[in-house]
Parts: structure tokens; C-alpha cells; sequence
């Protein structure tokens, strides 16, 4: 096409160095590469097949979580209640299925439902208000930890939902949410399959359409977006909603797979998810950041906590570890964030 | 001035405001606001900190609705509830700070808000290749230099940023183009860069809204002159009613530009 040469001249000059600094996921790739390597010299059992479908099941289910977080994040806010509402969507699956004896995709169905409108009411608070995020969610965090616990109570006098596996329509569900698929030999989660398919949307959404510039915009600087006539709102009440169906998928696959659910599954995990996108490149002041990133970052979250076992030391370790990357992670994200926009020539 | 602008000036103006005012709460902002747009013709909007100039472009930009007074667009009262509502009829903003996120990448900038799509339903994408070929064309066509529109905007010089946006404006089917204070924040050559691309928009038939603070970058460029002074008119003139100096004088506010020229000049000898 009519492209002046002189300015492809001037392109070659950027070089390749740079280019791959200013991509976000850099860092997690790197990192991810390096525990892998690690651990796998160190364990036999971690780089087996079974090690491998051991630390990607884990990587899976939070995965999921990164990546949609990843997105809301990019699109400058977070979400505290994420964690505990995949507990909610959990419960939620199980009280209709096993109290109101409906047939299992009914109680999924309900559980989204529900799912969606807690994301949508944050979504509309925080646009509504103008207030951070992060207190809005921490407030819905708190009110749904409680009705965790509060209706659970209520509905089954205990602290758990259990009997998850006889209502009706449980195999269909089993086989959609929870089965296990081959490859040489060794069975993995199809959680495994669900956490690619999320990056792989969340990927082409975030770089290949108009809603996917928006959430860049929004995070990037909320008025100018506007200005400019981006929906602002909507673009972010409808990623509060994204997470929120995240939530709701991870919920599903732990009500499904564990077949009983625990009245605090998933709370704690909500700074977890954060952890990961952050190692995975998003800012935390929003606008930067990548979905392939987040889902590197619950990667290295998947093998470090399960290689730590492998190598039998002890698992308070764990905790160290994971905030070490998050320093590294943020202080590195920072750095490559000055040098690509800083240097121009 | 070129033929073009004079022709256009005879029809009827693009734009025109009568008496426009603007409240908020018990704080009057504009009052009494009078003048007109016509295309091929620079408007300047000139006051100092405070005169009401923000108001102003808030008002024409669909930010702010008026609280009094009337908005013409091709001699027709229009109202604007929203910043979309004016860019579809064809007033463009190139604000202070520019409306672009300087982490994107130019060709994401340039079309952020409309972003042209390519395939159907829930395929319907983001047509990047044509954004960035049209980027780089209309920048080419405007003169600037970019070497990557696959770089940040955040990497792009004041002036080069002011120069990306005014492109977008033109590009988007702008016919008025609003410009605020795209010189202040520039070193001479800068601003002299960024004039040059006012006049430039102007040839094309645009009307232009340049809004400045600096009376030695509008006088040059522009063809008609509406002083602010704490939200009201201190006139409205054209170009040859009015000399540069009379407008920094007005400007500064006469009598308080002489005193502080004394005051200035006895310090060194006391």
C-alpha cells in the first residue's frame, strides 16, 4: 500500500528488543519459564504426566478467574468479591439442586443468573458512584461471605451443601463440568480445556474488537474515553459481569466436581486472582495489561504451589514465594512500562 | 486568507451561538455569549485563567447543556445531551489534554470510539489493518512524521500528540473542529508546527474554534476574536476590527497590564 517509505526506515530503528519488552506478558513468560525449569530438575514426579495434570488442574480454576479479573483490571478496577463468588455460585448450584430438588442445570442456570446481577449491581455502583472499586467490592465481598454462611445455615443446618451427585441430570453436567479427558495415556481436567478456551476469548476480544479498545480506553483515562464517545458505563459494568460469570463457571465446576460444597469456598482467593494478573502484566492503575499474561501468571502460581510439594519442603514456603514474584513482577512491569514509553529514539 | 474561506464567509455560518449562558448552582460560568463559526474561518476564543473559555467548549462539545441562550448548526437551534450527539453532527473536540490514552497505540487512538469492523454477528472484529493503513495515511496526508502508529501515544512529543488528534478530527468527517489550548503547553517551534495544522484544517473547508490564552498565536491564524472576562463578553470582533496589541490589552485587562508594566519596570532601579 501507499506506505511512505521513509517512515518504514525509521521502524527498523524501534528493533526487536523493544517490541517484545512493551508486550505484556513478557515477564510472566519469562518467570513461568523459569519455575518450570526449576522445579522440573528438581522433582521427577513434577515433570511427569501426572505431575504436569496435577499443577495445569490447579493452574485451571484460577486461571479462569486471572483472565477475567485480567480483563476487568485492564479496564481499571477490581473486584474483591470474586472469590467468594464462586463460593455463592457453588452454593447456589447446590441448595437448588439438593433443597428444591430441581434437575442440576436448573440450579446452574439460577446460580448464573444470580451470578450476573451481583456482577452487574458492582458494575452499576461503581459507575453510579464513582466510588474505587475496591471499596465498593470489598463491601459486596463482606455482605456475600455472610449470606455464604447465613443461608447455608438456613437451608441445610450445616455449613456444607452435600448430595450434590444425585440430582437429576448430574452425569450431563459431570461430563460438560468436571469429566477428565486423555492424552498419552494420562487423564487431565477438562477445567483444563475451559481455562484455555477463557484465555483464547478473553485474548481476541481484548485485541481483535471494538469492545476490547474500549476496555483499554476505560482503564487508561476513564474521561478522555468518554470524550471521545467510548461507553464508558457499559464497558464496565459489563466486565464486572464478565468476572462474574467467571465466577459463576468455577463455581459450577466445584460444585459439580467435589460434589459437596463448603459454606467459605473461595474466599481468600479473590487477592489470589489479582496476584496472577499482575504477574501476568496488568497494571495495576489499569489500561495495560494481557489475558495470556494472567493465565502465565496462575500458571506459575499452579507450579509453584504444587512443585513446593513435590519437593517436600514445607508448604508455609509457599506464601514467601508468591509474594517475591509479585514484587519482582511489579517491580519489572514498572520498569518495562517507563522504557518502552520514556525512550523514543 | 485564501479564496475558499472567503466564499464560505458570505453563506450562512456553520455555527453560531446567541447569548448562550451557563450556570452551576448559584455560580454563573458564561453569560451572554455571542458569535459565530463559519467554515473556512478561524474563530479565536481568547481570556485568561478563569474567563470562562472551558465553559465555553463544554457547551459547543455536548459536555455541558447551555442553561440559557441559543446553539445554531447551520442556522438551525440544536441541543446536544451528550459528547456523541455533537461528533455526529460534526463538531470535533481536540481537548488540553488530547482525549488520547498514552498507553494505546496511535492507530488504537485514532479510531478509539469508532472503530471501523469487519465481519458479521459475533465475528464482527476490530478491522486493525485497515486502522492502521488509514492511520498512517491521514497522518502522512497532514504532514506528520510518525515513525511506528504501532507505538504509544505516550512516546509522541506535545506537539506531535496535538498534531495526531487534530488528523482524527479531520478524518472523522469533523466540520467544526474545537481546539483548546492546543499551543500552551509548546515551545515556539512546536506551536508553530501546530498553527501551521490549524491553518491547514482551515483551508479544508473546516471551521475552526481555536482557544488560547496567547493573543501572538491567535492574531496571525484567525478571522474573528471573542474575548472572555469571568464568564462574559468583552466583544467580538473581526479580523480587521481589532490590532494584536489592542487584544493583549483587553485581554490582560487594559488598566491592570499598564500597572503591572510600572510596577515591573521601577523594581530593578529601586
Amino acid at each position: 500500500m501507499g506506505r511512505p517509505a521513509r517512515a518504514d526506515e525509521r521502524v527498523a530503528a524501534v528493533g526487536l528488543w523493544r517490541r517484545l519488552l512493551v508486550k505484556p506478558e513478557l515477564g510472566s513468560l519469562i518467570g513461568a519459564v523459569v519455575i518450570l525449569a526449576f522445579f522440573s530438575a528438581q522433582s521427577q514426579v513434577f515433570r511427569s504426566l501426572s505431575g504436569i495434570a496435577n499443577w495445569l488442574d490447579v493452574a485451571s480454576t484460577l486461571g479462569i478467574m486471572a483472565v477475567a479479573v485480567a480483563l476487568l483490571m485492564i479496564g481499571g478496577h477490581f473486584d474483591l468479591s470474586a472469590g467468594v463468588l464462586t463460593g455463592t455460585t457453588a452454593l447456589t448450584v447446590g441448595i437448588v439442586a439438593v433443597r428444591f430438588g430441581q434437575n442440576i442445570w436448573v440450579a446452574i442456570a439460577v446460580a448464573g443468573v444470580l451470578a450476573l446481577a451481583i456482577g452487574a449491581l458492582n458494575g452499576w455502583l461503581v459507575t453510579r458512584t464513582g466510588l474505587p472499586s475496591f471499596i465498593i467490592t470489598l463491601a459486596t465481598f463482606l455482605m456475600l461471605q455472610g449470606l455464604n454462611l447465613g443461608l447455608t445455615k438456613l437451608f441445610t443446618g450445616t455449613v456444607q451443601v452435600r448430595g450434590i451427585a444425585e440430582a437429576p441430570g448430574y452425569h450431563s453436567a459431570e461430563l460438560v463440568l468436571a469429566s477428565t479427558f486423555s492424552v498419552f495415556g494420562q487423564q487431565f481436567r477438562i477445567a483444563v480445556v475451559w481455562w484455555l478456551l477463557a484465555t483464547a476469548v478473553a485474548t481476541y476480544v481484548l485485541l481483535r474488537t471494538r469492545f476490547g479498545n474500549w476496555v483499554f480506553a476505560t482503564g487508561g483515562d476513564e474521561v478522555a474515553s468518554r470524550n471521545v464517545g467510548v461507553p464508558a458505563a457499559r464497558t464496565t459494568i459489563t466486565l464486572f459481569m464478565t468476572t462474574a460469570a467467571a465466577a459463576w463457571l468455577v463455581g459450577s465446576i466445584t460444585a459439580v466436581r467435589l460434589t459437596s460444597v463448603q459454606a467459605n469456598t473461595g474466599t481468600g482467593q479473590e487477592l489470589i486472582y489479582i496476584v496472577a494478573a499482575v504477574i501476568g502484566g496488568c497494571l495495576l492503575t489499569g489500561g495495560f495489561g494481557s489475558a495470556i499474561g494472567a493465565a502465565l501468571g496462575a500458571l506459575v502460581f499452579g507450579m509453584t504451589q504444587q512443585g513446593i510439594v513435590y519437593l517436600r519442603w514445607d508448604a508455609d514456603w509457599f506464601y514467601f514465594f508468591l509474594g517475591a514474584m509479585l514484587l519482582l513482577a511489579v517491580l519489572s512491569n514498572r520498569a518495562v512500562r517507563r522504557y518502552a514509553e520514556a525512550a523514543r529514539r | 486568507m485564501s479564496t475558499a474561506a472567503n466564499t464560505a464567509a458570505t453563506g450562512a455560518p456553520l455555527l453560531e451561538l446567541r447569548d448562550i449562558g451557563k450556570d452551576f448552582g448559584s455560580v454563573i460560568a458564561l453569560d451572554g455569549i455571542s458569535t459565530t463559526v463559519r467554515a473556512g474561518q478561524v474563530t479565536c476564543v481568547l481570556g485568561d485563567n478563569g474567563a470562562g473559555k472551558s465553559t465555553l467548549i463544554k457547551v459547543l462539545s455536548g459536555v455541558h447543556r447551555p442553561t440559557r441562550g441559543e446553539l445554531l448548526l447551520d442556522g438551525a437551534p440544536v441541543r446536544f445531551s451528550a459528547p456523541r450527539e455533537a461528533l455526529d453532527a460534526g463538531i470535533a473536540t481536540v481537548y488540553q489534554d488530547l482525549a488520547m490514552i498514552p498507553l494505546m497505540a496511535i492507530w488504537r487512538n485514532f479510531f478509539l470510539g469508532s472503530e471501523p469492523t469487519t465481519g458479521w454477528g459475533p465475528f464482527r472484529r476490530f478491522d486493525s489493518a485497515t486502522a492502521k493503513d488509514v492511520t498512517r495515511r491521514e497522518l502522512a496526508a497532514m504532514g506528520i512524521d510518525v515513525r511506528d502508529v504501532d507505538q504509544p501515544v505516550g512516546t509522541l512529543s506535545g506537539g506531535e500528540r496535538q498534531s495526531v488528534a487534530i488528523a482524527r478530527a479531520v478524518h472523522f468527517g469533523a466540520r467544526v473542529l474545537i481546539l483548546d489550548e492546543p499551543t500552551s503547553a509548546l515551545g515556539v517551534k512546536q506551536a508553530g508546527v501546530v498553527l501551521r495544522y490549524i491553518a491547514q484544517a482551515r483551508d479544508q473547508g473546516l471551521g475552526v474554534v481555536f482557544i488560547t490564552h496567547n493573543p501572538h498565536h491567535a492574531h496571525p491564524v484567525g478571522d474573528r476574536f471573542l474575548l472572555l472576562n469571568r464568564g462574559r463578553s468583552l466583544g467580538d470582533f473581526a479580523k480587521g476590527e481589532v490590532s494584536r496589541e489592542e487584544l493583549t490589552t483587553m485581554m490582560a485587562g487594559g488598566d491592570e497590564l499598564t500597572q503591572l508594566a510600572e510596577e515591573l519596570g521601577r523594581e530593578p532601579r529601586s
